[in-house]
This record gives C-alpha cells, sequence and structure tokens, in this order.
C-alpha cells in the first residue's frame, strides 16, 4: 500500500473523510464496503477493461509533441485523452461507476455537471448499459452549454436544473446529494470528480489510473527510458490529475505538476484555485481545500473553463500538496487562451479550456527545464465544446 | 445544573418543537421568534444557522438561508442575539447548523460561546457520528451541550443501537428517506417505521422531524414517539405571516 494513498478511515493525512448526514451513512457505508472487491474482481476487471478498448477507444495515444518540444526547451508528450469517446477522461470514471452501480443491484443512476462533460459521459454509459439517467445541472450551465444538454437528452437523460445557490456545478452537487437521500434504495450517484464523501475520491482515482498506467507504460516504449522527470494536468476537482499522476507517486524523482485555474488572476477575487487561495474547510463531504468567506460559506469561484469552476478540490490533492508531493501552479484565462492557440497552431490539436491550463503551465516550468527533462501533459479533453469562447476570444 | 432537555423530559409528555432560521425574514428576527414561541408554549426550539450548502434541506429552508446570509446572519451574529436570552426564554434551545461554518468559527469556541449563552444541544447533521464520538464528545460534554443524532428509515437496527448507547438528549427521527419539507411516503411506511424504532426499547427519547407540518401530522407522530419537530411549515409560515407574537401563536395553536 502506497503511504500516499487513502487510510482505512477514509482519511488522506488530515483530508478526507466523510461528512455526510446521517440519512446518506447507510449508502455511502455499503459503497465503502463492497468498491475494492469489486474494483479489483477479474469480472469486472475483464468487462471495464474491454469496454475501454471497444468502446472508449483506448488505450489513448501518448504523442511526442516535437514543436512545443523545442519551444520549451524539453521533450513533450501528451497524453491524449481528448481522443477518448466523448471527447473527454470523464467517460473512465463513468463507465467504471455504473459497472460497479449494477453490480450492486441499483437500477436508476444520477450525476452532477458543470459543463456537461461528466453529464454526457454518464448519459453515454448510462444508454450503453442500460440505466435509467438524471442528470443535475445548475440552471446557468443549462443554458449555457446548451449542445451537451441536447446530447445528454438525446442519450436518453433527464436533465434537471438546479434551480439553489448561484445554480452552477456547486449546486448541481447539492441537489445530487438531495435525490440520493431522498432515494437510497434504488440510485447510485456518479461523481464525475475526485470529490466527495470517502470513497468517491479513491474510486474516482483508482477508474481514472487508467491514464498514468497507459502513459508509463507507452512512455517507456518511447524512450526506453523507466520514468518521466515531469507529469502535468489541470485541476478543478482532480480527476484528470488523479489519474494522471496514480500510477506515479510512488516514483519520488517524478514532479508532478497540478495546474489551477487562476481566474481573471489570484489575488482579483474572481479565481477558481483553490490550493492557492482556498482554506480548509468541508465542501460535499470531505474536508479539502476550498473557497469560503470568513464566516465559513463556500463562496461561487470563477474560471473561463466551466470544467475547473469548482470551489473545492479533491481531498487527495490537498494532501499531496500538503506534504509537497504535488507542486500547484495557477493559469489565468488568458495564458490558457494563449495555451490553447500555442497547441492548435503548432501541433494542429485544439484542446479544451481545462486542458490548455495544463498546457500553460509548460512557459512557467521553460526556465527549469534542462533539455533531456522528459514531460507528460494530459490532455484531459477535446476543445469543440469551447469554440464558441474560443471564436469570441481568439477571433481565429 | 441539570440540561434543559432533560428536566424537559422528565416533566413534559408529547412535545412540540419548532425550527426556524436564524436572521429570517429580517436580521433581527431571532428574538421576536424565539420569545414569541416561548409565549405560544412551545416546549423546545431549534435554531438553524444559515449555510451556503445545505445538503440535507429542502427548497423552502435552503432559501431562508440564503436571505438570513445576505441579511448578515453568521454564528458570531447569532451567538450576540442570543447572548442574553436566558433571562426571558426558558424552554431548551438547540443550534442546528452544519459543520463547516462551526469549524470556520473554532469548534470549542463555538461550544464554549454556545453555553454561555446557555444553549443546551447541538444538531450538526454533517458532522459524522463516530467522529463526533472520538474527537469532539468530552469537550461537548464539558460545556454541558448535548449532541444530538439523526436517524434514518435506511439506519440499520444496529446502527441506531450504537448511536443510541452514546447518545444524550434525544434522538432525532428522520420521518422518511428525503429532505426537509419534502416527505413522500405513505402514512403505513412512516408507522411501520416509527414502530420499528419503537420496538427497539431505546435509551434515549425519540422525536419526529421531517415532513411535520400541522396539527395530524404532529399528533400522528406522538402517538410513535415522545413528540415532533416542525420547520418548514413555520419557515415558510413567518414568510408569509411575519413574526409577531399574535401571527406565532396563531400557528402554534392550530397545532396543539
Amino acid at each position: 500500500m502506497s503511504k500516499y494513498q487513502v487510510n482505512e478511515a477514509g482519511l488522506y493525512g488530515r483530508f478526507g473523510g466523510a461528512y455526510v448526514p446521517e440519512m446518506l451513512y447507510p449508502n455511502v457505508e455499503n459503497l465503502r464496503k463492497v468498491y475494492l472487491d469489486i474494483i479489483n474482481s477479474e469480472e469486472f476487471q475483464k468487462e471495464f477493461k474491454s469496454l475501454m478498448i471497444d468502446y472508449v477507444g483506448r488505450p489513448t495515444p501518448l504523442f511526442y509533441a516535437k514543436k512545443l518540444s523545442k519551444i520549451f526547451g524539453a521533450n513533450i508528450y501528451l497524453k491524449r485523452e481528448d481522443l477518448a469517446h466523448t471527447g473527454a477522461h470523464k467517460i473512465n470514471n463513468a463507465i467504471g461507476q455504473a459497472l460497479i452501480a449494477m453490480k450492486m443491484g441499483k437500477t436508476r443512476i444520477i450525476a452532477e455537471t458543470g459543463a456537461g462533460q461528466h453529464g454526457v459521459a454518464t448519459a453515454t454509459a448510462c444508454a450503453l448499459l442500460g440505466l435509467k439517467c438524471r442528470v443535475y445541472m445548475g440552471a446557468v450551465d443549462i443554458e449555457r452549454q446548451a449542445p451537451n444538454v441536447a446530447r445528454m437528452r438525446m442519450l436518453g437523460a433527464e436533465v434537471t436544473p438546479a434551480l439553489s445557490g448561484n445554480r452552477t456545478l456547486k449546486d448541481a452537487t447539492n441537489e445530487a446529494l438531495r435525490d440520493w437521500i431522498s432515494n437510497p434504495e434504488d440510485t447510485f450517484y456518479i461523481i464525475g470528480s475526485a470529490v466527495g464523501p470517502h470513497p468517491y475520491p479513491d474510486m474516482v482515482a483508482r477508474l481514472q489510473s487508467i491514464i498514468s498506467e497507459e502513459a508509463k507504460r507507452q512512455f517507456t516504449e518511447h524512450t526506453g527510458k523507466a520514468l518521466p522527470d515531469y507529469v502535468v494536468a489541470c485541476i478543478g476537482g482532480g480527476s484528470n490529475a488523479a489519474g494522471s499522476f496514480y500510477h506515479f507517486v510512488d516514483d519520488e524523482s517524478v514532479k508532478l505538476i497540478a495546474v489551477e485555474a487562476a481566474g481573471l488572476g489570484l489575488d482579483s477575487g474572481e479565481t477558481a484555485a483553490s490550493m492557492a487561495r482556498g482554506t480548509e474547510g468541508v465542501i460535499h463531504g470531505s474536508r479539502t481545500m476550498l473557497m469560503q468567506t470568513d464566516d465559513g460559506q463556500i463562496t461561487e469561484p470563477y474560471s473561463i473553463s466551466a470544467g475547473l469552476d469548482y470551489p473545492g478540490v479533491g481531498p487527495w490533492h490537498s494532501y499531496l500538496h500538503d506534504i509537497g508531493r504535488e507542486t500547484v501552479l495557477a493559469a489565468t484565462d488568458d495564458e490558457a487562451l494563449e495555451a490553447a492557440r500555442l497547441l492548435t497552431i503548432e501541433e494542429g490539436i485544439i484542446p479544451a479550456l481545462e486542458s490548455a491550463h495544463a498546457l500553460a503551465a509548460l512557459p512557467k516550468l521553460k526556465d527549469q527545464f534542462k533539455p533531456t527533462d522528459n514531460v507528460i501533459v494530459t490532455i484531459s479533453g477535446r476543445g469543440d465544446k469551447d469554440m464558441a469562447t474560443y471564436i469570441k476570444r481568439l477571433n481565429p | 445544573m441539570k440540561n434543559r432537555i432533560d428536566e424537559m423530559f422528565e416533566k413534559k409528555q408529547n412535545l412540540l418543537s419548532i425550527y426556524f432560521t436564524a436572521g429570517f425574514p429580517a436580521l433581527e428576527d431571532t428574538m421576536p421568534v424565539l420569545r414569541g414561541l416561548e409565549k405560544a408554549g412551545v416546549d423546545f426550539v431549534e435554531i438553524g444557522m444559515p449555510f451556503s450548502d445545505p445538503l440535507a434541506d429542502g427548497p423552502v429552508i435552503q432559501l431562508a438561508s440564503i436571505d438570513a446570509l445576505n441579511n448578515g446572519m453568521c454564528i458570531k451574529k447569532l451567538l450576540e442575539q442570543i447572548k442574553n436570552m436566558r433571562s426571558e426564554i426558558t424552554m431548551p434551545v438547540i443550534l442546528m447548523g452544519y459543520i463547516n461554518p462551526v469549524l470556520h468559527y473554532g469548534i470549542e469556541r463555538f461550544a464554549a460561546d454556545a453555553e454561555a449563552a446557555g444553549v443546551d444541544g447541538l444538531i450538526l447533521p454533517d458532522l459524522p457520528w463516530d467522529e463526533y464520538v472520538a474527537k469532539h464528545k468530552a469537550m461537548f460534554d464539558s460545556h454541558h451541550l448535548h449532541f444530538i443524532p439523526l436517524i434514518a428509515p435506511q439506519s440499520p437496527d444496529e446502527r441506531i443501537r450504537h448511536i443510541d448507547s452514546q447518545a444524550e438528549g434525544f434522538i432525532y427521527t428522520v420521518a422518511s428517506a428525503g429532505i426537509t419539507g419534502n416527505i413522500k411516503t405513505s402514512v403505513d411506511y412512516r408507522t411501520a417505521y416509527f414502530d420499528r424504532i419503537r420496538n427497539l426499547k431505546l435509551r434515549n427519547k425519540a422525536v419526529i422531524g421531517f415532513g411535520i407540518k400541522d396539527s395530524a401530522s404532529y399528533k400522528h407522530a406522538c402517538e410513535h414517539a415522545d413528540g415532533a419537530i416542525i420547520g418548514t411549515a413555520f419557515v415558510n409560515y413567518v414568510k408569509e405571516n411575519g413574526t409577531s407574537e399574535e401571527a406565532i401563536k396563531k400557528f402554534v395553536s392550530a397545532i396543539r
């Protein structure tokens, strides 16, 4: 067992835990008791891996970005989660949790979504596996992400607006938890990020760990070397970063770089950088770093990227950051847009705005790169969903 | 001194409790509502400490919480408002809220200030029972505060017994699977569940909450437990009818 992983009490150091009302306790406890046995079973692994290969299109490539490498003075490899079915890494977790739900005898799935990527992934998994699906989405997000709402509905999911609070991702998550309280018997809640009460952060990390499992093997195939020097991923709740770091975390020589959304700037008051600017607290069932007022009221974050626009961060990341195993950087809206432009023009890949934040770390790391350094950057998703923003901001 | 909650259970039956959100409808309504409820003969109260993300609450209490926060309510303000309440309020007072604002205020400082104000108990639904027992019980006990646990229909018997064996004050029996103000199960379902709890022969008294909204549901609850808590219906009522003593009295006398 890795010293960096969750302990038996569901804690990562002082972070994590399961801060849920008693009404949710039996659900969360049932899941905690069975999730490892299910995930580690031969039957689950066989079904999960075969869907990852034949349906999702895995393994996703690890691509040597020659021109970026020249620009930044190190060997840059891109882990292409943007090429997965539905356009982002979210599908790995959605299919994995849907399979777990079926093993537990659950027939109804609920999920929360911000920009709609996790909602689309969950609706897709439910269509494939024949499960009833309801997705909670902030009323504000439903308006600004109309194409993804239409995709979810076409896939047979019911999209329910969250009308509380600021009507965005945080409120959609509250609504999904309330639904789960009201429907404890037939319903499974598929959380989209590495957040929530234990065992969710660990379960999501394990299901996403296929990213680093492949990347590690592919890196050795490319280079003949065992390990890269850096692994870089963007971080909102932290699912793609968890998956990208998972199989490297015990390799102490590998620098793990998580890139938060600084929004308009770390000190602008309009930011989503929970680790750089947040404080400790409890959100959605776990103790972690989050954006809150002096009175402990959770505040609305800001980022140009809807997928990073979450006031908390997964407890594993709070812990890895706290003990110094994970380095946290932040990229502003403008830096992310520039990074997206550069990747598009130099390598012919239009990244999601979330992934553009990971790429925006490269200019910040340039001065410390040695020419022999090998760097893996996870491109968590493709940019099709962000074209409206790119058209507005980059005037292509 | 004996905790007022324990004293109450020794003397009274068929308890009626009301929940209201601090600082709602107006910031300075906390004390007038408390006064009105005592005069109307309510047995004990829960004062809700508003939180931005109240995940066990339905739309009515969510909206009241947002209004209260916008009015400027916070833990510090609430504790100031009720600082001298014991010069006029004799019934037990319980503070109910979520763990994050309390952690931010400082959990020990919170307990000390609540005790100083004459608070008798706390309900923090998202502080897990076992963590409370392991990390906070001794401290709360030293401040003479009962930490009231919740149980729900989906709680297994052994879980309920486990909680009961360590709990003091009473057990807050959540009437059915659901959030506050949103109860959709049948009376038969609830009766079977209340009887299951009764047959466990718990050490602690049981008070039923969530979905109690009128005289009929209050009486039904009292047939199966030691009392009932009304929240959403009262929050709705003061929003419509204001917080005058007369208005509050009218609400309470319609219940019993």
